[in-house]
């Protein structure tokens, strides 16, 4: 297996009017091409600054972070992010930002096919009435899935998605879970994956990462013993039910400790 | 016109009968001489005549071109300015306190040094006016761009985008609201600050017809100068307004 992304003895911190903040500590894991990585882990506890390492946003205080062998220098095209806050492009259409990355010189796509995928985009993530409506006027869930749809559009080979289903409900998540697992299997990419969805992680990934409260350490890594292609007969099956629950009760370890280190601040308060 | 326009007409309406009447009111009360307070309707009278014998459109011509000339440059001059100092952090912390003392003088106190470098003529008003107009827009310049968030570029980058497309096509969408609201502060101040410019021998213009009156104490001529700079500034805001609303359809507003 070829190794597309690796961090190694990783540690991140901020300075802060406070002083030193430890986000993320001695983290080391290996993503291999074809991979689906799923990092969990209790809010605020440094899955995000994990991820903008890997897409170039910030560099590791400490340690190395690797994409195709070289350190990571910055943001790139051959790997797409979905942003937590979705970042949809205000001032342009909901077909001209799925168009944004198609115009620009580094993805190369003729003018003429442009509008196709567009379309294409649009039927699938459900927004062909709004193609020419401002992001104003689209609800969250919509916003979350047009920003889904932009950076699909591209084809990045790595995908990095920070909660790219949260604002989505129950069924339209599941519908987004399935089409992210057609595009891969048709398209081959790879994938990290934020959640706060255990079965969502399950379901999806092929490799677990559970990390502690902040700072992030890994905690544990779990593989997930389900074949490729997956449908949703899995989340039946009983391994299905003991693997939930057995990460459940790491994630809610972490929180609990992430609660026990806020209570002494809430209380002198 | 539907009815909600006119109702909307109605309701703008409605302040401007309640300043007349108010106008009237005081005149009437007794609590002033009334030698110093001109009807509505005489104020209304001279306008007509100031119109038709006096060239009154020559002076308004002339105050709209040094108002519109002045904040043009200035505000040509206060975008990349203000997008620099908005833009690099260190630039900002070097130019702010500058920026602020110059923002801060009235221009009128400027007057006797643009006289003795500039002269008296047309060049002399168009620096008052540039200079005003320079400082309140390049301030809500940088107000504007230091706030725009890194997210847009981010996303920009991860798409692929190199530097000039991420200036073509997400720095400039995003500043162009500030420049809007830039234009429209500069044109305020510079009406503001326009009697002031003409205060320096001026032939013509709308403040130069109030000084002149004020030498011979006719306020009904005074009344009509304010009046006209007020009205040309209201006009020159809600053509503004206009343009802003279609450019920035895409904005999220309260008010529609
Ligand atoms: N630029 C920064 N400067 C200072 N502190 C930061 C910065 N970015 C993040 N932090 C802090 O780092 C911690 C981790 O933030 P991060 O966004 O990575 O959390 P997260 O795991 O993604 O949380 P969530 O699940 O709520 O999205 C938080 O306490 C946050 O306040
Ligand atoms: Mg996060």
């Amino acid at each position: 297996m070829k190794k597309r992304a690796q961090f190694d003895k990783v540690s991140l911190s901020f300075e802060t009017p406070k002083g030193r903040l430890n986000v993320v500590e001695d983290v080391s894991y290996d993503i291999n091409d074809g991979d689906f990585i799923a990092v969990i882990g209790p809010s605020g506890c440094g899955k995000t600054t994990m991820m903008s390492m890997l897409a170039g946003f910030q560099k590791p205080t400490t340690g190395k972070v690797l994409f195709d062998g070289r350190p990571v220098a910055g943001p790139g095209p051959e790997r797409g992010v979905i942003f937590q806050e979705y970042g949809v492009f205000p001032w342009l259409t909901v077909k001209q930002n799925i168009a944004f990355g198609l115009t620009l010189n580094a993805n190369h796509v003729p003018t003429a096919e442009r509008d196709a995928i567009c379309d294409h985009y649009l039927g699938l993530m459900g927004l062909s009435d709004f193609a020419n409506s401002y992001p104003k006027h689209l609800s969250g869930g919509m916003r979350q899935r047009l920003a889904i749809a932009r950076a699909y559009a591209v084809k990045p080979q790595f995908l990095l998605m920070d909660e790219p289903f949260g604002a989505l409900d129950a069924q339209t998540r599941s519908n987004m879970q399935n089409l992210l697992l057609k595009v891969l299997e048709t398209e081959g990419k790879t994938v990290m994956l934020i959640t706060h969805s255990v079965e969502e992680a399950i379901y999806l990934a092929s490799r677990i990462v559970v990390v502690t409260a902040r700072p992030a350490r890994i905690k544990e890594i779990i593989d997930v013993p389900f074949a490729y292609p997956r449908d949703e007969s899995i989340q039946e099956r009983p391994e299905f039910a003991e693997l939930r629950s057995y990460i459940r009760q790491l994630v809610m370890d972490e929180y609990r400790a992430q609660q026990a280190q806020m209570r002494p601040v809430s209380f002198s308060e | 016109m539907n009815g909600a326009g006119l109702r909307r007409l109605g309701l703008g309406l409605i302040p401007w009968i309640g300043a007349i009447l108010l106008w009237y009111a005081v005149r009437w009360s007794g609590f002033v001489n009334v030698s110093l307070i001109p009807a509505p309707h005489q104020v209304a009278a001279k306008f007509f005549e100031l119109l038709t014998k006096e060239g009154l459109l020559i002076d308004i011509f002339a105050s709209t071109r040094r108002v519109f000339l002045g904040v043009a440059l200035g505000i040509l001059v206060a975008v990349p300015v203000g997008f620099l100092l908005g833009w690099y952090r260190p630039a900002r912390t070097f130019a702010d306190p500058m920026i602020n003392f110059f923002r801060a003088l009235p221009p009128i106190a400027l007057i006797p040094l643009v006289i003795v470098y500039f002269g008296v003529d047309e060049l002399a008003k168009l620096v008052i006016l540039f200079y005003a107009s320079f400082f309140s827009g390049v301030i809500v310049m940088y107000e504007g761009v230091s706030q725009i968030t890194p997210l847009y570029i981010r996303v920009a980058q991860t798409l692929g985008a190199n530097q000039t497309e991420i200036f073509r096509k997400v720095i400039i969408p995003l500043t162009v609201p500030h420049i809007l609201t830039a234009l429209r502060v500069a044109l305020g101040v510079a009406w503001a600050t326009l009697v002031a410019s003409e205060l320096i021998a001026a032939q013509r213009g709308l403040g130069a017809m109030i000084q002149n009156a004020s030498t011979y104490f006719l306020l009904d001529v005074i009344y009509v100068g304010i009046i006209c700079i007020g009205l040309i500034a209201l006009i020159m805001d809600l053509i503004l307004r206009k343009i802003t609303a279609r450019l920035l359809v895409w904005q999220d507003r309260a008010i529609a």
